[in-house]
């Protein structure tokens, strides 16, 4: 192109110092590869956006996801191999699924991906993340299983299910500095995740700070708020007019909603393209982004404890409902105590067999 | 006894040079499996195949002592591109347990919301999918000659789908830059708003419950989720004679491709879409509101249909162990003697299962899977039949045609086929589309059938539409009906997942689950040799499937048993891992040599 063609205004774009970044992705926690599926909902950005280099400034970005990857096999898990010996720099690994506790048993697996050439057996799960998280510029977990054990963890299970945090550390930081990145959401709301896989590009591209997380590891400007901030049913509950049956446009909290105590930003941003979302259409708030969830919030469809409280205090103690509130949500921010590294199964379940 | 799985396994004779080709992971589909072959390149076939799943989670382990009523939150999280299946088919099961009928409102909103999920993931596995398959990037590495040939072949549906040639369409289907692929994947995005708009979330519904839902019944959301529907069905007028091009065209390209992921039909569907006028979901009424759903449930053996009672269906489940890292429960605990009818329940039959997970090294000789084996005892012969799904549609739409009971006017069934109305669109006048009966249960025609069941699903949704609208027009906006947990009791739910056959079963005891299993159409299609040594459903069809590929074992991709595979619509949140092996070349040793059938 002779100077002249060139427009005035490219001035203003600029390439990104990092010209390429590989994602990979691993879905072979326990999980239901809900999350790979709930991204390809997302539109703010698409995944499509981020690929075909639709957003400005960002690196050619290259996604090794199984559920969507064009090759098979082999073919599809070179990259893994690459990435291990560190010839596919820089690289983000996404991890989805809850981690099993493969050090309960005396043999076999709970969770594999490919199959290791010189045993014949399946490449563990857990030692694909030893593996590759040293190696990753970035580790991000997708997913309530993966930021925080989730449904597979739940009270009795047999896998001794944890979530990412529990098994690399809390306190584990990538080779770049950065801590385990948690988009908790079962599933990951489309949108929440695409949005922080971007602001992690623009990290890298230096276009954007540190991101900012809370204590939990969570975006905060996702997760900063509760459902019950953003829902457009609290007015119902500020005139403490509440639903007694299913399918009332009234407020749900009696009905079994956690809304008030738990982070989440699903009825502000809707489900998908500002539609669907939980107490917002109907549905109550069994707190699937939390770190206490499921076992905290079950039975899902009883009232929570201290709803009625509040609920029927609500105009008169607003500050003292404040801290109270403050309180359940110190609770059901925190894991249940059997989700561990440790050697031993404590969840509840006597395994017979192993 | 044994069981029969293919109708024309050839004689064991010969020697063959085999080749073990292994592919872990399969990617495209949901979830881990591995598929570990051995490949007699010589005489171009598929000789044996192993099936295997690289995740246990133990959903019936740690549902025991939780509350009923939560079931349908946990079991949603199985599956993570059907998951609102399971949350609907536990509804069911909890539905009969708790002894509760829902408002007839509620019924709809189900039903628009599942058909919603069949339009939606049908098409994002069709095109996203199966579809790159079919790509020009991949018949080009693995079928040169095709592609050169598809470059030639004019599209008979040009003036309807606008690609010219079979290539065009091939271009289009590129993962991500293909115009079609692109324009699949945003429908995809469209009709999850539909879903979301009846079932609050999609993957894991949020207005679902035990009674109803919690959907608030308005003018505006059924007007929302029409307009939507009506752009689905416009973009399906296209869609069809697009894959019926596509899938035409690979019979006339690669004589013998019939033979492709081909099996004995013994194929299963246990219904969809309840009538909320002959639904009370007791169990002693199941044969009645059976027949009234909107699919049919059946079995369909040798294209006869053996049943399409669901007690009779419910009562010969059985699920065999053989293969899968799993102990025998043949002496635990039985938990259901007799259904509610006084029938017999077999040991061997959900109600009564006890999972006991045992960890092990994988032995291809012995246990290799996670999967247990479903099989469905064929009373007639005494035989525990392996069947399979078909990926979902294939199955639906045949049992459907058999029964000759669905007759909405928008879908009619005939007998041997059946008829799909769709009215007229922006640019399109109305149409009528006709499934019939297809020779084979193969690769291509299960593919084939999940484009007729989107429409399918299409065609339904516009009867649901007419059926909720008139009942919030007559005043009856109710969506929920209250109900009592009861101490002790048992339920079951049967529905149609996307890809297939589900099932829950529950038991109730003090009020708490004492035993649950739910289960979901891969483990029918994924599932290992069982204690007979009958092959699983992906085993039996990709073994023996000839190939197609013009690559040798050096660059060979396994297309054609990617192909076979992917045509049941794997889904094994223990999926589907296809691992290319070195090659290895084992030792030139009799095995048995089956013949091409016929």
């Amino acid at each position: 192109m002779t100077p002249e063609a060139v427009p005035y205004g490219r001035k203003t774009q600029k390439p990104s110092p990092v010209s390429d970044v590989h994602i990979l992705w691993i879905t072979a926690g326990l999980g239901c590869d809900g999350d790979s599926v709930s991204i390809t909902a997302a539109t703010q950005p698409s995944i499509e956006d981020v690929l075909l280099g639709a957003i400005p400034g960002l690196p050619k970005v290259h996604l090794h996801n199984p559920v969507l990857a064009y090759e098979n096999g082999d073919d599809f898990l070179k990259y893994w191999y690459q990435a291990e010996q560190g010839r596919l720099e820089p690289f983000v690994l996404v991890v989805e699924g809850s981690i099993p506790n493969e050090k309960i048993k005396k043999e076999g697996y709970w969770a594999g991906l490919g199959t290791d050439s010189k045993t014949g057996q399946p490449i563990t799960t857990n030692e694909w993340i030893d593996r590759l998280a040293p190696k990753a510029l970035a580790v991000v977990a997708c997913g309530t299983c993966a930021t925080y054990g989730g449904i597979h963890a739940m009270q009795g299970n047999p896998t001794g299910a944890m979530g990412l945090a529990d098994y690399l550390g809390w306190d584990w930081k990538s080779k770049a500095g950065l801590p385990i990145v948690n988009v908790p959401g079962c599933p990951v709301q489309p949108d929440n995740f695409m949005e922080t896989v971007l602001y992690l590009l623009y990290q890298v591209a230096g276009l954007a700070p540190m991101i900012p997380l809370d204590e939990q590891l969570r975006p905060l400007w996702l997760f900063g708020k509760t459902v019950h901030d953003g829902c457009d049913r609290a007015g119902y509950y500020e005139q403490g007019d509440f639903a007694e049956v299913y399918g009332s446009p009234k407020c749900i909290v009696k009905l079994g909603c956690w809304g008030p105590v738990v982070n989440c930003n699903v009825p502000k941003r809707g489900w998908m393209a500002g539609i669907g979302g939980c107490p917002n259409v109907g549905g109550i708030c069994i707190g699937c982004t939390m770190p206490g969830f499921p076992d905290k919030f079950m039975p899902f469809m009883d009232e929570p404890p201290g709803a009625k409280v509040s609920a029927a205090s609500i105009s008169v103690y607003g500050k003292a409902i404040r801290t109270l509130r403050a309180f359940t949500n110190d609770t059901v921010n925190k894991e249940p105590k059997w989700r561990h590294s440790r050697s031993e199964l404590t969840t509840g379940y006597r395994p017979g067999a192993y | 006894m044994s069981t029969i799985t293919s109708a024309a396994k050839g004689t064991p004779t010969g020697s063959r040079k085999l080749v073990e080709m292994n592919w872990d992971p399969i990617t495209r589909i949901v979830g881990s499996l591995g598929i570990f072959t051995k490949i007699d390149f010589d005489n171009r076939q598929v000789a044996e195949c192993h099936s295997t799943s690289s995740i246990f989670r133990g959903y019936s382990i740690f549902m025991k002592g939780k509350d009923p009523r939560d079931a349908h939150f946990i079991t949603s999280r199985i599956c993570g591109i059907c998951g609102d299946n399971h949350a609907t088919c536990a509804t069911y099961a909890q539905n009969m347990a708790f002894g509760v009928r829902p408002p007839a409102l509620a019924e709809w909103i189900v039903n628009l919301g599942e058909a919603a999920e069949y339009m939606f993931d049908h098409n994002i596995f069709q095109d996203n999918l199966v579809g790159v398959d079919f790509c020009e990037q991949m018949v080009k590495e693995t079928n040169p000659s095709v592609y050169a040939k598809a470059e030639k072949t004019a599209a008979a549906g040009a003036n309807l789908h606008g690609y010219r040639t079979i290539a065009d369409i091939m271009k289009a289907l590129n993962p991500f830059v293909g115009s079609f692929y692109r324009e699949a994947l945003q429908m995809s995005r469209m009709t999850r708003e539909m879903f979301c708009l009846m079932e609050g979330r999609h993957v894991h519904p949020s207005t679902l419950y035990p009674g109803g839902v919690g959907t608030v019944p308005t003018i505006q959301l059924f007007t929302d989720y029409l307009v939507r529907l009506m752009k689905y069905v416009e973009f399906m007028k296209k869609v069809v004679p697009l894959h019926n091009d596509l899938f035409d065209f690979f019979y006339e390209a690669l004589p013998g491709y019939e033979e492709v992921g081909r099996r004995r039909v013994l194929l299963g569907c246990w219904g969809s879409f309840n009538n909320p006028a002959v639904c009370d979901y007791s169990y002693k009424k199941m044969t009645d509101w059976g027949r009234a759903m909107y699919v049919t449930p059946g079995v369909v053996v040798d294209d006869k249909l053996v049943t399409s009672d669901l007690v009779d269906i419910n009562l010969n489940i059985r699920i065999l162990l053989g293969s899968s890292y799993y102990e025998s429960w043949e002496h635990g605990e039985k938990f259901v003697q007799k259904d509610p009818l006084g029938n017999p329940v077999d040991q061997n039959h959900p109600w009564n299962q006890t999972t006991i997970p045992r960890p092990q090294k994988r032995d291809f000789g012995g246990k290799y899977t996670w999967v247990m084996s479903p099989r469905w005892l064929d009373k007639r012969t005494g035989d525990h039949l392996a069947l399979d799904t078909g990926g979902g549609p294939i199955a639906r739409l045949w049992a459907t045609a058999l029964a000759g009971l669905v007759d909405i006017g928008y879908i009619k069934s005939t007998g041997r086929s059946v008829k799909m109305y769709l009215p007229k669109t922006t640019s399109l006048p109305e149409v009528e589309f006709e499934w019939k009966i297809p020779k084979w249960s193969n690769a291509i025609e299960r593919d084939r059938a999940r484009t007729y069941f989107q429409v399918y699903a299409a065609s339904a949704a516009l009867y649901f539409v007419e059926q909720a609208l008139s009942e919030l027009h007559a005043g009856r906006t109710r969506t929920w009906s209250e109900f009592t947990v009861p101490q002790d009791a048992i339920g079951c739910g049967f529905h149609e997942a996307v890809r297939g056959v589900l099932s829950h079963h529950v038991v109730i005891r003090d009020g708490k689950i004492a035993n649950y299993h739910p289960y979901p159409p891969t483990p029918w299609n994924a599932n290992p040799r069982d204690i007979y040594g009958t092959p699983g459903p992906y085993e039996d069809a990709v073994q023996n499937t000839p190939i197609f590929e013009e690559n040798g074992p050096d660059k060979f991709k396994g297309i054609d048993i990617m192909r076979a595979v992917r045509s049941f619509d794997p889904c094994l949140p223990c999926g589907v891992h296809m691992y290319l092996g070195n090659g290895k070349v084992l030792e030139t040793h009799h095995s048995p040599m089956f013949g091409q059938r016929a």
